[in-house]
């Protein structure tokens, strides 16, 4: 259409530049030709991830496989499968991944049990604002530093902090030293304690289970539920049988970051908790004041590879059968 | 021998404290076992609420729901003899279709090869045999549909719940299932309480229609007295979608004190100068339009009184071709043939 025949009372139309190269011809071209269209606004992102993202993950997980020699601290660069014996053999680095595998289990699975029921009552019990306050109150701990919290948490958790105040305050100060006297997770104090760390490490990473749990639980319909009660299925039947395979994608989704991050991370362990090494602190003295490249790349692998393994369980368990 | 279903003076408020909405305001109602009973309203007139008063999903605030004589006012649905095929189906994604059907009694801890068997027989009832392996997204609605009833239907439940459980299926399928839905309740006995806003779904299959407006039941009569003697406008119009004259203009065209119904095919339309049969009641108009029905042609008529009225008249004998709208026409219909209705 020519602005010379558009009705009356209407902004005359465009005119229309034809030829090679007006902005018409490119976006005609760019409708027909869909693919060329995807490539154009596939390809920056994808070299971007490519190159950085991957391509310095493939050099990391290269350096894994070369050695350190013990005399000149010069990397030897040749494929060996030295370091990851090493690490596999020497009892102080097994002891490592063991105690940060462990960990990142019993984070998880706390966390998946607080999450849970507080998914529930935000999707399925919570009014509309009542909801909102909920997905504020959990994303507003996200938005604050990181180590501004893990301090507050040592504070909160030292010796004469808030918590050992809170228990003297009503009188169970036993309570308190009993369990900090239970062999493994007890310590000095709740600061100088695992337990105390595994309590900053949930409080951390609760969110990042909360968010895709809930999700989960929104793209469940009441009906299914109701449909449940109606065949005769007691609430606790349904949770079973219903909720939670249902909401296992979310689940695992949820698992597969507080894991990661448990496994991952340095700076809670290196600031609350007990002197014993995690992977994240091994990684970084490696690569820092021992220099060890190939050791420190040869830690950073194995959450890699525990994370591979627990997605190819969960597929395995039918987790994603749902989605 | 008690009702099946029987409602108390139910009530049931939504909302809050600034806003309320009595989607069912103090209803009383009894289906005897072995019925047909329709729900028939438009949506928002308190239908499906009542069957999920009865199902278990909703709990009266006031009143008593009960189910064979006995009072479930605050019993959970697990708890109930009833069954419902829900309006979308709700079949579990995660499940095959032998799993879904077999869900009751896999709740009730009946055995493995118990509830397999039993399952089967009910695809075999629902014609769905060879399907157990499928999962409910490969299949169609109206095999989700069957899927549905089966699965309500195994644990042999005193009363069957319907909400609105053709909407999404296209006409053909529907009527199909209409005749379907009835066989099946007839060899099995079952009461089915049968939820739509289908009047012609709710005349052709059930014994008995309850119509809804705003929370309450306006008539509740077996289909065909409620479709010769709507008691009120709403039903009139809702059920027959007959011509409903109120007030003076009752009195003015055809002399009477209350508000009066005719239906559609009782209409005969004549020129403006003819004159009034013997036995008849006229009115003059002029034409909106003429709608076309294949077997029919439906004359929407603007009486002088204020009224639009519709004629439905045989195509094969209307052979006159409608002028442009605003011809002039006289209606006339006979007195025999107005139903007297309850004054507002």
């Amino acid at each position: 259409m020519t602005s010379a025949t558009a009705p009356p009372g209407f902004p005359p139309s465009r005119p229309v530049i034809e030829g090679f190269l007006s902005p018409r011809s490119i976006s005609s071209f760019l409708y027909r030709r869909q693919t060329f269209y995807l490539l154009l606004l596939l390809v920056p992102p994808l070299l971007w991830l490519g190159t950085v993202y991957l391509g310095t993950l493939f050099a990391l997980l290269t350096q894994s496989i070369y050695s350190i020699d013990e005399f000149t601290a010069r990397i030897v660069r040749t494929p060996t499968l030295a370091t990851y014996k090493q690490l596999l053999t020497q009892p102080a680095n097994l002891d490592i991944v063991l105690r940060t595998v462990t960990m990142a289990i019993c984070v998880t699975l706390a966390a998946a049990v607080i999450a849970f029921p507080i998914a529930n009552y935000m999707v399925r019990y919570a009014s509309p604002r009542t909801k909102a306050v909920f997905y504020v109150a959990v994303l507003v701990p996200m938005w604050t530093s990181y180590l501004v919290k893990v301090y507050a948490w040592r504070l909160i958790l030292a010796k004469e902090g808030i918590l050992s105040w809170m228990f003297q305050a009503v009188g169970a100060q036993g309570v308190l030293d009993t369990i900090l006297e239970l062999p493994g997770i007890g310590g000095p104090s709740l600061a100088s304690s695992y337990l105390g760390m595994f309590i900053v490490f949930v409080y951390m990473w609760l969110p990042y289970m909360i968010l895709p749990i809930a999700a989960a639980l929104e793209r469940v319909p009441g009906s299914l539920l109701q449909a449940s009660a109606d065949l005769g299925a007691h609430p606790s039947q349904t949770l079973r049988a219903v909720i939670i395979p249902l909401v296992m994608p979310g689940l695992a989704a949820g698992s597969v970051f507080t894991f990661s991050l448990t496994l991952g991370d340095y700076i809670i362990p290196s600031i609350v908790g007990a002197p014993g090494y995690f992977i994240g602190m091994m990684v970084y003295q490696q690569q820092g004041t021992a220099g060890n490249i190939p050791l420190a790349a040869a830690f950073s692998v194995i959450p890699i590879v525990l994370i591979a393994i627990y997605l190819a369980l969960v597929k395995r368990l039918g987790a994603f059968d749902a989605m | 021998m008690a009702p099946a279903v029987e409602f108390r003076e139910v009530a049931r408020t939504f909302g809050t404290a600034a806003s309320t909405v009595r989607a069912v305001d103090r209803v009383s109602l009894s289906v005897e076992a072995g019925e047909f009973f329709a729900m028939l309203g438009p949506s928002g007139s308190g239908k499906t609420t009542c069957l999920r008063l009865i199902a278990g999903f909703e709990l009266p605030d006031d009143g008593q729901v009960l189910l064979e004589g006995r009072d479930v006012s605050s019993v959970p649905p697990y708890e109930r003899n009833v069954n419902t095929v829900f309006q979308d189906y709700a079949l579990f994604p995660h499940m095959t279709v032998a799993e879904n059907v077999a869900y009751g009694p896999r709740m009730r801890k009946v055995r493995f090869a118990d509830r397999s068997a039993r399952a089967r027989e009910m695809l075999d009832l629902v014609k769905l045999r060879g399907f157990e392996d499928r999962r409910p997204a490969q299949l169609s609605g109206g095999q989700k549909q069957r899927v549905a009833l089966a699965r309500a239907l195994i644990n042999q439940p005193k009363v069957l719940l319907l909400d609105e459980p053709l909407g999404a299926l296209d006409l053909k399928l529907r009527e199909e299932m209409q005749l379907e839905l009835r066989n099946l309740q007839r060899r099995l006995g079952i009461t089915f309480i049968y939820v739509t806003h289908d009047q012609g779904e709710a005349l052709s299959m059930s014994d008995r229609v309850a119509v809804f407006n705003s929370g309450r039941i306006e008539q509740m009569a077996p289909a065909r007295e409620l479709y010769s003697k709507p008691r009120t406008a709403f039903v009139a119009r809702f059920v027959g979608g007959a011509n409903v004259v109120e007030g003076e203009a009752a009195q003015k065209l055809a002399g009477v004190p209350q508000p009066f119904a005719v239906r559609p095919e009782s209409v005969r339309l004549l020129a403006p100068e003819d004159p009034t049969p013997a036995g008849s009641v006229s009115a003059d108009g002029s034409v909106l339009d003429v709608q076309f029905h294949g077997a029919t042609n439906r004359w929407q008529v603007k009486l002088d009184a204020g009224d639009v009225f519709t004629a439905t008249l045989n195509a094969a004998h209307d052979l006159r071709v409608p002028e442009a709208p605003g011809e002039r026409v006289r209606l006339a219909w006979p007195r025999e043939s107005m139903v007297m209705l309850e004054s507002a």
